[in-house]
């Protein structure tokens, strides 16, 4: 299986649409190399704009350039490109609702020995509740690509959630990506599976566990959060009676969180969230770290077969 | 303490960094090694402190702005007695105190968890401000990088260290010219820099950080000046003291592999 991440799927459609519109713009903070924004640099020298170590004035001059017609695409760290600007972001961003895209690289724990402040796990939470904000989470270097391009397409700010660690591919190349449309990765009755990033594989696996104990598993791609697919979420707890998401962020106001806020409104059913639990993250490998945080296919079956015992339809 | 032996801890320092990033396979070697002589002449020679007592009251502070250079300040403290030397080795490993960027809950003598850049100047200036409340005469010491120093939040503290004439506060920044994605005239302009920090009120004094008696004489004076902050603009060399690695970008970010250690540990006098 080949292994690549969700930043290099950014660095790679930030070419191709360079390739295709001149209006599209990158913008980086000193991270050009990590974000991968240096390969757009190489081919598009006077498209690209070098900002230094000031990711606030990156957010105020992407937005400058929206505003005026370009298409930016900025690229920093999730902690540097989502709290450090949370404000550049709501006012200048949100509230001129410019079209502004943010590719956020290094996000969640697999990022690893840079520890704490350099792991991005609160910004589902801080980007979802901007208004006019697209979040969505590629779950594999295949999607990233698609989801980087998609972003590109419709009006109005995007934030991509992307990773650093290498990951297998777990969605297929000639599958559809559509915003705002979950990916139903396999179907089942006794319970579902939403994940999102780097949890997908996790999640894949689990349910592949709980398949072979009998336990019929509906398997679901969160990758947009923001517009959320209440749709296939209600069909979820109405067939299934249940609801387990994983995602590798806090908890508290995650996509664990959007999708219960849809099922409570909806249609409650029993749910667990799996995720980061009010701690903070720390250095270590980012397989150490998946399991110090509980971040691992077994978990997500010992949780699923209690959230089971828990189902009343 | 003569320079001599500060020359010799110095070469300790660089070899206990060699060797921490090495068994840790990532981590900063560049500016951990341009700022060596600034750092260690603070704690070996220039600052009041207390390795077995780090929360005495009346303790210089330093504030490592630029975070990501720590395997140098976790170096200098386990040289000073905070901690036992050979911890240094579970850098970045999980569950060491040692974090990739500095946690002061997690480690005798950081005063502040620092990793995201542009915030130590304005901690430091709350220290200054509190130790002036509390009638105490501690000093207060900043290093930052100089792309760090492209963080607008830099120059905000840069005016309210000037606007409350802090004088307890001395800055230090470490002018190795480079960042992560080249050298800091490409990436953004810095210059006239000297220029704009006595605009911005504050007594500068520009040294060859690399050398101690420079460095020394600089807090000496930095310490008589009165009424306004100081700041050391320091010229260094990114990954000083390792030739492969001296004033070479690549070398911001990345871990000398085994016979890199070896090699570097060599130019660094060890017999191997
Ligand atoms: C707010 C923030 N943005 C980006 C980074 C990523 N980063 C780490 S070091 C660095 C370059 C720093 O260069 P400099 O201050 O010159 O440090 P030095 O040369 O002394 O290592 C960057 C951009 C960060 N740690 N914090
Ligand atoms: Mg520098």
């Amino acid at each position: 299986m080949k292994l690549k991440s969700t930043r290099d799927g950014y660095g790679e459609a930030l070419l191709r649409l360079g390739r295709e519109n001149p209006r599209v713009v990158v913008l980086t903070a000193d991270l050009g190399e990590s974000t991968r924004s240096h390969w757009f640099k190489k081919e598009f020298p006077e498209r690209f704009f070098q900002m230094g170590v000031a990711e606030a004035d990156m957010v105020g001059t992407a937005a400058g350039l929206a505003l005026s017609g370009k298409i930016p695409f900025m690229g920093s760290f999730g902690v540097f490109v989502t709290g450090r600007v949370w404000d550049q972001l709501r006012v200048s961003v949100a509230y001129n609702n410019a079209n502004v895209k943010i590719g956020s690289t290094h996000c969640g724990i697999t990022v690893g020995e840079d520890g704490a402040t350099h792991q991005a796990i609160e910004d589902i939470a801080l980007m979802r509740v901007l208004p006019g904000f697209t979040v969505i989470v590629p779950a594999d270097n295949i999607q990233a690509i698609k989801a980087t391009i998609a972003a590109a397409k419709i009006y109005g700010p995007v934030y991509l959630r992307l990773g650093r660690a290498s990951l297998p591919v777990v969605t297929k190349e000639n599958a559809e990506f559509n915003i705002g449309k979950a990916e139903i990765l396999k179907e089942g009755k006794d319970l579902t599976i939403i994940a999102c990033g780097v949890m997908v594989c996790q999640s894949s696996e689990a349910a592949s566990i709980l398949e072979k104990e009998g336990i019929s598993v509906r398997l679901i791609n969160l990758h947009t959060i923001k517009p959320i697919d209440e749709e296939a979420i209600i069909k979820a707890a109405k067939e299934t009676g249940a609801i387990l998401t994983a995602e590798e962020h806090q908890v508290m106001g995650g996509m664990g969180s959007a999708v219960a806020e849809v099922v409570m409104e909806n249609c409650p059913v029993p749910m667990k969230r799996i995720g980061i639990l009010d701690r903070f993250g720390q250095s270590g490998k980012p397989e150490e770290l998946m399991r110090e945080y509980g971040l691992t296919a077994e978990n997500i079956v010992k949780e699923a077969k209690n959230l089971l015992k828990r189902k009343t339809i | 303490m003569k320079i001599k032996e500060l020359q010799r801890i110095c070469l300790e320092v660089r070899r206990d960094i060699i060797r921490m990033l090495g068994e840790a396979g990532s981590g900063h070697p560049g500016g951990s090694l341009s700022a060596a002589e600034l750092v260690v002449a603070l704690y070996f020679s220039v600052m009041k402190h207390r390795a077995k007592e780090p929360d005495w009251e009346d303790r210089d502070r330093f504030i490592l702005s630029k975070g990501h250079c720590c395997p140098l300040l976790y170096a200098v403290l386990a040289r000073c007695g905070y901690f036992p030397v050979e911890k240094l080795l579970t850098l970045r490993k999980l569950g060491s105190p040692l974090q990739g960027h500095p946690h002061n809950l997690e480690v005798p003598g950081i005063e502040a968890s620092t990793g995201s850049l542009g915030q130590g100047l304005s901690i430091a200036n709350g220290i200054a401000l509190a130790g002036r409340l509390n009638k105490k005469n501690y000093r207060v010491y900043c290093l930052l990088g100089d792309g760090e120093t492209d963080e607008g939040q830099v120059w905000e503290a840069v005016m309210t260290s000037n606007h409350y004439h802090l004088d307890n506060l001395c800055a230090i920044v470490d002018r190795n010219r480079l960042q992560i994605d080249g050298k800091t005239a490409d990436i953004m302009q810095l210059e006239p820099y000297p220029e704009k920090w006595r605009a911005f009120g504050w007594y500068v004094i520009e040294i060859d950080g690399n050398n101690l008696a420079e460095v020394l004489g600089a807090y000496l004076q930095a310490e008589k000046i009165k009424g306004k902050p100081t700041v050391i603009i320091a010229r260094t060399i990114k990954g000083k003291g390792i030739s492969f690695m001296e004033n070479e970008v690549e070398w911001h970010g990345q871990a000398p592999k085994k016979e890199e250690v070896e090699k570097a540990l060599k130019e660094l006098g060890e017999r191997i």
